[in-house]
């Protein structure tokens, strides 16, 4: 099912600068307008560092036009780092979905809400040459769990956003992130225990 | 594509061929898109010592016939400052687009500001007019692009693009038209001879000819004030004719420059203003008060200077307030209360930058300003 029309859907992606964190919104988007055909804007947050700072990028979606462009209360957050998990899980709708990094956050059971998916994203990136792509295995894996946005429109972004050379590769790591959120939906692969704080 | 990108195509689509520059959040992605675009297309990117040398490079290429441009952030504009004085004196067209962060000093290197506003108008010393937009998203960030450079070559000066950094590093959908549909304004060259051209002599518009340098015409150009030859003559009245002339050819045009977009004026009572990326929360604001049943309006200004003054001046008295929304603390909400001069109360919806202003804030100054309470 793809979003109904008018609706803004609120979007905010987390971790820390070098992840890849801000091209993952900008794919987000892109494949949004560019491909979907629906309004979209991503702005993001940022330290001065270049990297290793908290970093997030804020994406709404909707088939009208959107005027402030903030994300303050996301109905999905994805949180690839332990810090943007500790900063930014109080601002998820309790209605929302989270969802995170098997590998790098430990959720803490209170937090939790009903809709809930983890992969363990930056793994599978290195079981696939770089774990450069960590964010694109985790936006196959958001397009599996949460269809805002077509798969092949997100994968026609992720292929003009990278490197030529690199173009197969994100597909690859596309699919696979895709595929474990499809096993999981399915109920045909049992997610890996995430490990807790509490 | 972010706002920085699609003023670096913008300027690209207009004909800009000459960029100096040097790299400061958040206007980074204006250089390095230009770095990356300029030398495909046969034009040049300089990476200055600083922002003096910069704003000194872009007068020389305009000279040389090349529409030129620079970005930079608050530091870097301070540094401009002497120069751009330097350009509006020697009538020189070009662009310079700051993407405002929030200051003073370093400030909030990567944060949003709106505290440049006065500093465009009144920053380099002496006194002139000045020409300023205001973007609020990455498509407008293309299309100012175009028409700051379009009024820069029309009326012969620097004009400057007041950007912000939510506005410069926002991605959104930007629609690129075909180059037939571009409007593109080049300077206006002489039309008389070699022995009888005066670079600074003004036709009935009060705007001069401008030959470049290469085209074999005479010229001579000097920040001193000078007379229709472009000499120095320092007297009171070659200043008063200069001077003059600066002023008048932005304020007798100013119909022409001042751009606005007005939304529900016919029944408000409550009129907000704004500008930049403060525009997208007061309209959102807007729209929220008038579901509310409040008669609410919005003018929203793409040309932040010269100023829409007569548009206040006949939107005031026939409203119960207006209110200006902006991101410092309380630059333009100075101009509104000028113009309205005394017909309604004005107030000001406001933070000092680092994040862009809540709509619910400018909703409830509105409700507030509609009981009466302002």
């Amino acid at each position: 099912m793809i979003m109904s029309d008018k609706r803004e859907r609120h979007i905010l992606l987390t971790g820390f600068g070098g992840q890849g964190i801000v091209l993952a919104g900008d794919i987000l988007g892109k494949a949004a307008t560019l491909y979907d055909h629906k309004h979209a804007t991503m702005t993001q947050n940022y330290g001065p560092e270049a990297r290793g700072g908290a970093c997030s990028s804020q994406v709404i979606i909707s088939g009208e036009e959107i005027l402030f462009p903030c994300v303050e209360e996301p109905e999905i957050l994805v949180c690839m780092s332990q810090e943007a998990y500790t900063k930014n899980i109080k601002s998820l709708r309790p209605e929302g979905t989270l969802i995170w990094d098997t590998d790098l956050v430990h959720t803490r059971k209170a937090d939790l809400r009903e809709r809930t998916f983890h992969i363990p994203a930056t793994r599978f990136a290195e079981q696939l040459g770089t774990k450069m792509m960590a964010n694109i295995v985790m936006l196959g894996f958001f397009s599996a769990v949460e269809p805002i946005v077509h798969a092949e429109a997100l994968k026609k972004a992720v292929s003009d956003s990278v490197p030529a050379s690199t173009k197969d590769n994100n597909i690859h790591a596309f699919n696979k992130g895709r595929e474990y959120g499809q096993a999981i939906i399915k109920g045909a692969v049992k997610p890996e225990p995430g490990t807790h704080q509490d | 594509m972010n706002g920085d990108e699609a003023c670096c195509e913008g300027a690209l689509a207009v004909g800009c061929r000459f960029f100096a520059g040097y790299p400061i959040t958040p206007a980074t992605e204006i250089a390095e898109s230009m770095s990356r675009r300029l030398p495909k297309l046969g034009g040049i990117f300089i990476q200055m010592e600083d922002e003096i040398a910069s704003m000194a490079a872009i007068l020389g290429a305009s000279w040389g016939g090349v529409k030129s441009m620079t970005s930079t952030s608050g530091p870097g504009f301070s540094l401009m400052m002497e120069n751009i004085g330097l350009g509006i004196c020697t009538e020189t067209p070009c662009v310079v687009c700051n993407v405002q962060r929030a200051g003073p000093s370093t400030g909030l290197p990567t944060a949003v500001g709106q505290g440049d506003m006065m500093q465009a108008r009144w920053g380099s010393h002496g006194h002139y007019e000045i020409i300023a937009l205001c973007p609020a998203s990455p498509q407008e960030m293309f299309d100012m692009t175009i028409r700051a450079f379009n009024l820069s070559e029309y009326y012969r000066l620097p004009v400057i693009i007041l950007a912000d950094e939510v506005v410069g590093h926002m991605n959104e959908r930007v629609i690129i038209p075909r180059e037939d549909e571009i409007e593109i304004i080049n300077r206006r060259k002489p039309s008389v001879s070699r022995e009888d051209y005066l670079p600074y002599e003004a036709d009935a518009d009060g705007i001069a000819p401008m030959a470049n340098c290469g085209d074999g015409y005479r010229i001579h150009v000097t920040g001193l004030t000078h007379d229709d030859r472009g000499y120095p003559a320092m007297n009171a009245h070659a200043q008063e004719q200069m001077v003059t002339r600066l002023v008048d050819k932005i304020r007798n045009n100013r119909e022409k420059i001042i751009s606005t977009k007005n939304f529900y004026l016919d029944d408000a009572e409550i009129v907000v203003v704004s500008y930049g990326i403060s525009a997208r929360s007061s309209m959102q604001a807007v729209r929220n008060a008038r579901n509310e049943g409040i008669k609410a309006g919005f003018i929203k200004l793409e040309t932040i200077w010269p100023f829409p003054e007569e548009l206040i001046r006949s939107v005031a008295p026939q409203v119960k307030a207006m209110m200006m929304a902006e991101i410092n603390g309380g630059q333009m909400v100075l101009e509104l209360e000028r113009c309205a001069h005394g017909a309604c109360p004005v107030s000001l919806v406001s933070n000092y930058g680092g994040a862009i202003l809540h709509p619910a804030l400018i909703q409830s100054a509105i409700a507030k300003a509609a009981r009466g309470k302002i």
